[in-house]
């Protein structure tokens, strides 16, 4: 307990004399606030906006764990499809990659024209981008089953059903979480993106992306810069929570969570 | 335990081979007769492991004919478990789950599945660890484990690939005892993979030496070794001898 205290102090110092040192050098350089605010007018700004700025992010926060959800039941039902057989591995899965290579800057336009835009299209953009980290990670758990332990299951006259539920399925759990905490990252960018494009009808209503537009477009740069802390904040959470998810399942007996539950 | 005379595992010119390949086993004729316990033992490549899949219905052979209680290997399943060379167990099940995993896939109800897996696990000496992860077990308490989960269906015939070949010597030595103390209170014909002359010797009531390419049944030893076994059985001469009679019969298949 006492090491964290201390790792934990030591993050803190070094982050207060970050702070301190672009404080001062703001100061000294005399650079305008549009160029580069200073912290104190990065803290004023979220102090004057906090109203908005946690509207955004709660938009943000929404879409991003909309698509991410969706993204976990599709993925794990495509997967399963996937996990039936070599064959429609083979003619499938280059779709897959497909989906990971589709440039989701190019895409977004296009879902927000046949969306229309607002939330429903933003979470389509952030479902997509954390659709192909899912369904690769879980098809390669369901797969890789040690074939003993399918022997096992066959010298017990276990059915397909059984296979799959009580032997491929708890196997790939590991495998689906690699995939979850990915996908928990690129989800808040997946909405972000999608808002920059779809973003809101009308104004005080958008997420974090939306937000971002206004601010750069008005040159309110103290507040822009409150809204990628914001925004990286919000990943921060996704991924700890996910990290948490995965021990809570895990840590009684897979290495991966054991080992961050024993660092 | 009894050996009667009635077979229960017939293989009868038997051959085993991969596509085009040359056959891994060529007309293997053996009889296992009900309560025996026969080790299979030979160098590698010599298809003792293929021999125990066919028994066991996991592989077909590719032609000749083998009957266990007078069925194929594949109806014959209920009646036979498989132990495997690693413990096979799974991860995310306590050490009772993983017990009554073969109950479970038979559809046996929950209280009588917990009877079951209680004895079991006393019979085996794993009481205390009942609620334990796999992984927080020893190599020889995970075997333990897997022994206990194939005895858990009652079988008629156990078939085991070398299930104690990674253990260290004292280990193995004692779950050789224990599995002999099993076979005293349990009714089950035993079918022994090993590359260990020793336990072969301690564990059978016969061996039998297979040569290598291909495959084929070179010699066969009977053990008459007195039972109950134990580490005393280890000390005597016969013990010594029947290893010396083994070994040699090895080293004549192995430089052939």
């Amino acid at each position: 307990m006492k090491k964290y205290v201390v790792t934990l102090l030591n993050a803190l110092g070094v982050f207060a004399a970050l702070l301190l040192l672009w404080q001062i050098l703001v100061l000294l350089l005399h650079l305008p606030a549009y160029m580069l605010p200073a912290p104190l007018g990065v803290g004023r700004a979220v102090v004057a906006r906090f109203p908005s700025l946690v509207a955004s992010l709660a938009i943000t926060a929404q879409e991003a764990a909309g698509g991410l959800a969706g993204s976990i039941v599709a993925g794990l039902l495509i997967a399963l499809l996937f996990a039936q057989s070599r064959w429609i591995r083979r003619m499938l899965y280059p779709y897959t990659i497909l989906l990971q290579t589709v440039p989701i800057v190019a895409v977004a336009p296009l879902i927000l024209m046949w969306v229309g835009p607002g939330t429903l299209s933003v979470t389509l953009v952030a479902f997509i981008i954390c659709l192909a980290p899912i369904i690769a990670n879980t098809t390669q758990g369901l797969i890789s089953v040690e074939p003993n332990l399918i022997h096992l299951f066959l010298m017990h006259n276990a059915s397909r059903v059984q296979i799959l539920t009580r032997l491929r399925l708890p196997h790939a759990v590991p495998a689906l979480f690699v995939g979850i905490r990915i996908a928990a990252g690129i989800s808040v960018i997946g909405a972000i993106t999608g808002e920059l494009f779809a973003g809101s009808s009308k104004v005080g209503e958008g997420g974090l992306g939306y937000s971002i537009l206004y601010a750069s477009a008005q040159m309110e740069t103290d507040y822009l810069f409150a809204l990628v802390v914001a925004a990286t904040v919000l990943g921060f959470v996704f991924f700890f929570l996910v990290m948490f998810l995965e021990w809570y399942f895990l840590h009684n007996w897979h290495e991966s969570a054991r080992t961050m539950s024993e660092e | 335990m009894v050996i009667s005379g009635v077979p229960q595992v017939v293989l009868s010119n038997v051959s085993k081979r991969y596509g085009s390949s040359p056959p891994v086993l060529q007309q293997i004729d053996l009889s296992i007769a009900k309560g025996e316990f026969v080790s299979l033992i030979g160098p590698s490549g010599c298809g003792k492991s293929t021999l125990l899949k066919l028994i066991s219905g996991l592989s077909s052979a590719s032609s000749g004919s083998i009957l266990v209680d007078g069925m194929t290997p594949v109806n014959a399943r209920e009646t036979i478990s498989f132990i495997f060379q690693d413990a096979t167990l799974l991860p995310w099940r306590t050490v009772t789950n993983n017990v009554g995993l073969g109950l479970e896939l038979e559809h046996v109800s929950r209280e009588i599945r917990k009877q079951k897996v209680e004895s079991l696990l006393q019979l085996v000496g794993l009481t205390h660890v009942a609620h334990s992860y796999p992984r927080q077990l020893s190599g020889g308490m995970k075997m333990r484990v897997s022994v206990a989960r194939a005895l858990a269906i009652k079988p008629r015939l156990l078939l085991m690939d070398e299930p104690f070949g990674a253990l260290d010597e004292m280990t193995r030595d004692r779950l050789n005892e224990e599995l002999l103390r099993l076979r005293e209170e349990q009714n089950w014909t035993a079918v022994f993979v090993t590359h260990s002359v020793a336990e072969a010797v301690f564990l059978s009531t016969r061996i039998v030496v297979l040569a290598p390419s291909p495959g084929r049944i070179a010699q066969q030893i009977a053990v008459d070794l007195p039972f109950p076994r134990t580490s005393v059985t280890r000390e005597s001469p016969e013990f010594e001898s029947l290893v010396t009679s083994v070994s040699r019969a090895l080293r004549g298949v192995q430089s052939a």
